[in-house]
């Protein structure tokens, strides 16, 4: 049933759990809309025959209607509308909320291209490298105009903001390749910016990221502002190397000393007693708006005299400097700078077979 | 309930002429006559002409978008090209013609006719809308030729800030344009509230004008926000404020709440009086009161207000909080429930008429089928989950075009052939109608069913180029289209052909009781020979209480 | 339209109702105005939301007094524009001409201060985007600052001009005795629009120059 009513529609096929509770809401939608078109159209249609002319002088009588006629026209519509709003929205919520143990990716849209950059490396362009059965976490800025990171068998969109981060997460359940679109208008490449996701069997997954890991050399950040990225290395030793260009060390320590602000030092994930009594935890959305936007979130005990960022620090960096503060721990193992190429062939994986 | 007869057409003590000789069309002589006309039936008459030239410019950047997408790769032009041709299309259509037209030609020409009134409240500013209207259009035109903005026509930020083409000459006829709705909006409020004729009470407005009067209030409350956006947007290209540029700290997402605050209450400044179109035909050709008066003409005024509150539904992708986009979500779907309280009373009103299947009609019958999809495509884009898969894709394409190809153009076919014997004192051909009405309505859902299907399959909108799988159905929509422009091109010719060969159509050929047939056809400069009274509703074929008919 | 009672236009029953159309047109109108600049005061708001020191930074360099001056200017302005619709309505119309010259000066004084103050900002490098030079004043945002002061005080200040051509135009109409008594409202409507003005700065004032 489910197949078929996908076929019929054009619906691509299904990557997800969640692609597939969309598309039930979807059947069940579509059907009623026609249930709802035809009863209208049938009324009409019956009535503009039953009711033809037959004579010129031909008498009609006064209708009119009754409250209830009415209260129906209104509560009927209204009860569905809301049904359809009552399974849509919790929808929606599950995916404007990530998984706790999701894995992280960082994406750009710049014209007309995707990058990709993972915690702690790789990097990619274009094709996007996931395990299977593993919830992922998008976290998706620009570095030009906005894009729109669109991954149909996912039943996925999310813009990619210049200047923000937005964040959409997927699941997916099983190996396969999947087209990836820019849905946001960008210009003369926006219908050739595509990319395309592969999905890998988790333990090949694990294997191709260390494998990437030890030999990819250059890791600069997803994208540099220069135009000759310097050969930095993964995306922690760039986000250490511009948290110093940026100053932030003049007020934040890296080694647990208390300084003009917090020290980074165990700050991912810390709870955080705030100025205003309540607690916040210091995970990447914090991070982030704390370089945006300091003042709203003071850490108690400090003074808000932090400059905002916002504007001075492009998306990339951000995520650099994020990085690198994830990857302050104590008991953290802090590995060499690695050199190689970033993208190496899945080793035993062709992921032309899989489909 | 009560059953009584209808005696259409009453006679009347002196039949009145077939055609009217001293009407206003020959009142004055010669092109300056018309250029400083002020006139209402006049201007409606030049809007008519303008409108219908920018529909044609439109319609033609329609053919060649459709043209292109033939093929997946390049069809016949370059991808800058494509981009240009979308982006004027829009604006064209939406802009010059979807929000002037029915405003403009039959708000202007029927509004005082149907209130008993000499004219509008205000005709000078009336024939300065034309004018902002017409130097709208040539500055619009002008960017065109120059270059061309390739941004969309709506015109994203940072995208249309940092376009290399010349985006400003079209952002600044935009602001003129809305200038000119703004004053046509005003001039109609105005004139609804002080002009109504004795006897005309609220409750007692024909419902075409209770739809022009709640089209009015958001074209005066909504344009100017759409104004200062556009005039941020060209200052930005022109200058480098930084008001929407990330770079400069400036927030994109801003605009896109400023524009579609505009923006979206705009679908309904272009399907309102569509809608009072339709309950205006719909009487007339069933000789039925309407079903449900109060319910059709408050319901106007209730899209109106919900309309202003729903804007965010454009912006459920754009990293909108779940509250927002739930709020959005739910307020979107009232306006889905006044306009279901319009289809249900109109197709009620149907019950026991005695409907004649005319070309007008034939109109409403596409529309409400139309308006019935298309509305409820409108919810199923509402019910956030879905929306994420939909959002800029074809699906939204398909979903609009029905509510504004298949909603605002048939409304807008509906009325140019119910008045067109009115307006011009001729009938046309019958026949052609009705054979152009089936290539409109086979065209249509040839165009845009496969949309839908396009964006279910996950096309993105506004892609020159796209994978071969989404083939078919591109092809069906182009072959579809081509059925949809000959349909329109037979209207224009039998048109055109019926001012010259027309039978002369005498004051009331459909034998409508709706206000403005009480005159002469076309009617005279003072609008009528003498003040007419109304003993009783609008569209009342009920003859219990009889009432003079004409004169 | 010089003879009494031609003020009728042919196509309103009586002056009364032709009055109350003009009146609810200028309202309406004043309505889409308000629109106008909200769409400005969106910005404002977001902005200064966004860069809350920044903001505060940059509005301490603007000279509270040439606001405070200002505001005084125009408010006076308000209360003599009253003046001369009520002289006209009394018949009194070369009174209400000087009336509306004075307020035409007020009006002028406002500019002058004005452009004095932009001056001052120019020679400061306090402008918006990309001209944005101070060097005192370094914090993302400020530019931000500099970009919906110009904006708004600039689309007022358009307004002031647009304002004062339309109150040019009454006082010659009032000077040569074109209004008076029931048929004042020309003189209203007039006035009114000068009142937005007036307001529309009300409002700017303490968000740009105070807070």
């Amino acid at each position: 049933m489910n197949d078929l009513l996908r076929r019929i529609l054009f619906l691509p096929e299904q990557g997800s759990a969640y692609a597939q509770q969309v598309d039930a809401l979807h059947y069940f939608v579509i059907t009623m809309t026609m249930l709802g078109f035809a009863g209208v159209a049938s009324a009409v249609i019956w009535f503009v025959i039953r009711y033809r002319r037959r004579s010129e002088n031909e008498a009609t009588p006064r209708v009119e209607p009754r409250a209830i006629h009415e209260v129906l026209f209104v509560g009927g519509p209204l009860a569905l509308f809301l049904l359809w709003f009552a399974i849509g929205f919790p929808l929606f919520v599950r995916l404007q909320t990530p998984p706790k143990e999701a894995m992280d990716v960082y994406v750009m849209g710049k014209k007309w291209m995707w990058k990709y950059a993972y915690a702690g490396g790789p990097n990619g362009v274009d094709t996007l490298y996931v395990p299977a059965g593993r919830p992922v976490r998008l976290l998706l800025t620009s570095r030009d105009v906005i894009h729109s990171f669109y991954l149909p068998a996912f039943r996925v969109k999310q813009d990619a903001v210049p200047g923000r981060y937005t964040q959409t997460w997927f699941q997916a359940d099983k190996p396969g390749r999947y087209e990836i679109f820019c849905a946001e208008y960008c210009g003369v490449g926006h219908s050739a910016m595509l990319g395309e996701l592969v999905v890998l069997p988790a333990a090949q997954f694990d294997a191709w990221l260390d494998e990437s890991r030890r030999s990819a050399p250059v890791a600069s950040a997803q994208d540099s502002t220069q135009s000759d990225p310097s050969p930095a290395t993964t995306l922690v030793d760039q986000g250490r190397k511009l948290s110093s260009e940026y100053g932030c060390f003049k007020c934040h320590s890296v080694d647990g000393t208390r300084h003009i602000g917090p020290s980074w030092l165990d700050l991912y994930q810390r709870k955080e007693p705030l100025e205003d009594g309540s607690t916040a935890v210091a995970d990447e959305g914090y991070l982030t708006e704390s370089m945006m936007d300091p003042r709203v979130k003071v850490v108690k005990g400090f003074q808000p005299v932090m400059p905002t960022y916002q504007g001075r620090i492009p998306g990339p960096e951000i995520a650099a400097i994020v990085e690198f503060i994830k990857s302050l721990r104590t008991d953290a193992v802090h590995p060499e700078p690695t050199k190689g190429r970033a993208y190496e062939p899945v080793p035993g994986f062709d992921p032309t077979t899989v489909r | 309930m009560s059953l009584s007869p209808v005696s259409i057409p009453p006679p009347s003590a002196e039949p009145a002429p077939l055609f009217n000789e001293r009407n206003y069309l020959v009142a004055e002589r010669g092109w300056r006559s018309w250029l400083t006309t002020l006139d209402h039936k006049r201007i409606g008459m030049i809007y008519l002409v303008l409108t219908l030239v920018a529909f044609l410019l439109g319609g033609i950047y329609a053919m060649v978008i459709r043209v292109e997408l033939l093929t997946p790769g390049p069809t016949i032009i370059e991808a800058v090209t494509y981009n240009k041709a979308f982006t004027l299309h829009g604006v064209i259509m939406i802009l010059l013609f979807m929000i002037p037209a029915i405003p403009g030609i039959f708000g202007n020409f029927f509004i005082p006719l149907m209130i008993g009134a000499r004219d509008v409240a205000f005709p000078r500013l009336n024939l300065l809308s034309v004018y902002l209207y017409l130097a709208g259009m040539l500055i619009a035109i002008f960017g065109m030729i120059h270059g061309g903005a390739d941004t969309g026509w709506t015109f994203y930020t940072p995208y249309s800030t940092t376009t290399i083409t010349k985006v400003w000459p079209i952002l600044l006829g935009g602001f003129i344009l809305g200038m000119g709705s703004i004053v046509t909006g005003l001039n109609f409020i105005v004139t609804i509230h002080t002009l109504r004729a004795p006897g005309i009470t609220w409750m007692k407005m024909p419902l075409f004008i209770w739809s022009a009067y709640a089209t009015s209030v958001i074209q005066v409350l909504a344009t100017p926000v759409l104004g200062i956006t556009l005039l941020l947007v060209a200052v930005e290209n022109v200058f480098g404020f930084g008001v929407f540029d990330p770079a400069r700290g400036g927030d994109p997402v801003l605009f896109q709440h400023l524009f579609w605050f505009y923006s979206h209450p705009a679908v309904y400044i272009m399907i309102l009086p569509a809608m009072g179109v339709i309950s205006e035909v719909i009487q007339a050709f069933s000789r039925k009161n309407v079903f449900g008066y109060r319910a059709v003409a408050l319901s106007s005024l209730g899209i109106a207000f919900v309309g202003f509150f729903t804007w965010g539904h454009h912006l459920f992708t754009s990293g909108q909080s779940a509250v927002d986009a739930g709020v959005f979500g739910v307020l979107t779907m009232f306006v889905g429930i006044f306009t279901a309280i319009k289809v249900f009373n109109w197709t009620a009103t149907l019950y026991r008429g005695s409907i004649s299947f005319q070309t007008p009609f034939a109109y409403v019958v596409a529309f409400l089928f139309f308006l019935v999809f298309g509305g409820m495509t409108g919810i199923a884009l509402a019910t956030v989950a879905l929306d994420v898969h939909w959002q800029d894709t074809y699906f939204v394409v398909a979903h609009f075009h029905f509510i504004m190809v298949g909603g605002t153009i048939t409304g807008f076919l509906g009325a140019i052939h119910y008045w067109w014997p009115k307006m011009t004192g001729k009938m046309y051909s019958e026949k052609w109608g009705l054979i152009a009405a089936t290539f409109i309505f086979l065209g249509f859902n040839f165009t845009f069913v496969p949309q839908f299907l396009l964006g279910n399959a996950g096309m993105p909108r506004r892609y020159y180029s796209y994978p071969e799988r989404f083939w078919p159905l591109n092809v069906a929509s182009t072959a579809g289209a081509s059925v949809l422009a000959l349909g329109f091109v037979i209207i224009l010719v039998y048109l055109l052909l019926s001012l010259k060969y027309g039978k002369p159509a005498g004051p009331n050929p459909w034998g409508s009781r709706g206000y403005e047939w009480q005159t002469l056809s076309p009617p005279p400069v003072e609008n009528f020979e003498s003040q007419p009274t109304y003993p009783r509703p609008p569209h009342d074929y009920d003859d219990a209480n009889p009432a003079k008919e004409f004169h | 339209m010089s003879a009494p009672g031609s003020h009728v236009a042919h196509h309103f029953p009586d002056l009364e109702t032709q009055a109350h159309a003009a009146r609810l047109g200028m309202w309406l109108f004043l309505a889409t105005e308000v629109l106008l600049f909200a769409g400005l005061f969106t910005a404002y708001a977001l902005y200064r939301m966004l860069y809350p020191s920044a903001f505060a930074g940059a509005s301490k360099l603007i000279e509270t007094s040439m606001g405070a001056l200002n505001t005084v200017v125009l408010i006076t302005s308000s209360l003599t524009v009253a003046l001369a619709f009520h002289y006209s309505k009394e018949s009194r119309s070369k009174l209400a001409a000087a009336l509306l010259l004075v307020t035409l000066a007020l009006g002028g004084v406002f500019l002058v201060v004005k452009y004095l103050e932009y001056s001052h900002h120019f020679h400061d490098g306090h402008l918006p985007g990309r001209f944005y030079s101070y060097a005192a004043l370094q914090v993302p945002g400020a530019s931000m600052f500099w970009t919906v002061y110009f904006l708004m005080t600039g689309l007022h200040g358009i307004h002031v001009v647009i304002g004062m051509g339309v109150l040019a135009w009454l006082a010659v109409g009032a000077w040569r005795g074109s209004y008076g008594g029931a048929y004042s409202t020309p003189l209203e409507v007039g006035g009114l629009y000068w009142h937005l003005v007036d307001l529309v700065w009300i409002f700017l004032f303490p968000l740009l120059y105070l807070i």
